[in-house]
């Protein structure tokens, strides 16, 4: 794997020491890194995991709204972050891969370096429930 | 390629009769190619003597900025070639996130803090930011990438047909890592300093120090021992020694770790006055 950019480096170093769930992706939208508080809501941890394609994990915690509508990728709000390079929140269900059906809030926002090199996007969740 | 040392200390110039053997002045060193293209890494106290050391009749000469702590640009304006008309003076370093590379050095180069402007300097001055896309320079060719260390600063790559040199007078690559080194892809640097023929690297603490000043931007001798292994250089320099640190400490310091990390790559700590070549 090549060496990963540097605010990149600093955002994983961050969110080890961080209490909330950080999901970190790169420009294609692969998870590259997500911290010990986020592995309870994915169910394994990241040396079990690696990096996962963006394909893979948007679709595998089953995001749906409080409805129980699927939530397409193209609306969860990291994807957005990636596509349209601005932040986005919204309030979702998800299973985890233990099984547990959570509602976490989700605030994502793009990672812009220096000299405007756009680096990939940091979610952050807030669990409100588990069911 | 030939790498010659003109300023080894860092943080603070300090002349001293305990300094003498490594040198007092700051950050500098001159790389030359085998085209006879000159590369200044950084603009420390030591640019001076270099400067004063140079041809006269010079053209072009390229000045490459790590950072713009005072250490790396106090010498810049006793450059005696930029006091030279016709001669083209490029400098290369990092913008900030609202600021471009000259008017973060004209902070320096004005008054209260300096008398004369970058704009009454003679030599014909060029000035390009980084980082950015591989840079040409003569016979060189340059990867410069952000490395950790307070405020944007530049690591570089530099390559002169099958000779590597890496060059991160400033770089603390263990800062806020559970453990260091951890995997080459986390770690600050390692793309610039992979498998280098010569790897000058800041080792400014002893490992007691690094634990009081974490997140100064340094490295202890022995994070730079443990960097240089993990990126499997050829030849370490130890670079950026501590203002307070004398040549009997350093020389205590280098050889406890040796004796620790028992190195498989060649170790030469920087001095003032040294000068190295590796095969192009």
């Amino acid at each position: 794997m090549p060496q990963q950019e540097i605010e990149v480096i600093l955002a994983r170093h961050l969110s080890e020491y961080l209490l909330m769930p950080i999901f970190i992706v790169n420009t294609a939208g692969d998870l590259v890194f997500y911290n010990e508080p986020a592995e309870a809501i994915l169910g394994l941890s990241y040396s079990e995991t690696g990096m996962m394609p963006a394909s893979e994990w948007s679709t595998v915690f089953q995001p749906v709204d409080a409805e129980g509508r699927t939530i397409p990728p193209d609306e969860l709000p990291l994807v957005i972050a990636l596509k349209e390079r601005h932040p986005a929140h919204k309030v979702i269900w998800i299973k985890g891969l233990d099984g547990i059906s959570r509602e976490i809030e989700v605030t994502a926002f793009p990672l812009v370096g220096q000299a405007d090199r756009f680096l990939g996007g940091i979610a952050i969740f807030w669990e409100k429930t588990t069911k | 390629m030939k790498v010659s040392f003109w300023g080894t200390r860092g943080s603070l110039a300090a002349p001293s009769p305990e300094t003498v053997r490594y040198g007092g002045n700051t950050s500098c060193v001159l790389v030359e190619g085998s085209e006879e293209t000159r590369l200044v890494l950084d603009a420390g106290t030591g640019i001076q003597s270099l400067g004063l050391s140079l041809p006269p009749d010079l053209d072009r000469i390229d000045i490459l900025l790590t950072h713009l702590h005072m250490d790396h640009i106090q010498g810049l304006p006793f450059f005696a070639p930029l006091r030279r008309r016709g001669i083209e003076v490029h400098i290369w370093g990092p913008a900030s996130t609202t600021r471009s590379l000259n008017a973060r050095l004209q902070k320096y180069l004005s008054p209260p803090l300096f008398p004369v402007s970058v704009r009454e300097l003679a030599a014909n001055l060029h000035f390009h930011e980084l980082p950015g896309p591989l840079i040409k320079i003569g016979e060189f060719s340059i990867q410069a990438q952000l490395i950790i260390h307070p405020n944007p600063t530049i690591g570089y790559r530099i390559q002169c047909g099958k000779a590597v040199l890496a060059y991160m007078s400033d770089h603390e690559p263990a800062l806020g890592a559970l453990t260091f080194p951890r995997e080459r892809a986390w770690t600050s640097g390692y793309a610039l300093a992979e498998r280098a023929d010569l790897l000058i690297h800041d080792a400014q603490y002893t490992e007691a120090e690094y634990q009081t000043r974490m997140g100064f931007g340094h490295s202890s001798v022995r994070q730079a021992f443990l960097f240089a292994r993990l990126a499997q250089v050829k030849h370490l320099v130890p670079f950026h020694y501590d203002p307070t640190h004398s040549d009997d400490e350093l020389d205590k310091m280098f050889a406890a770790v040796k004796a620790e990390i028992r190195p498989s790559y060649e170790v030469t700590p920087s001095r003032e006055g040294l000068s190295l070549e590796i095969a192009c």
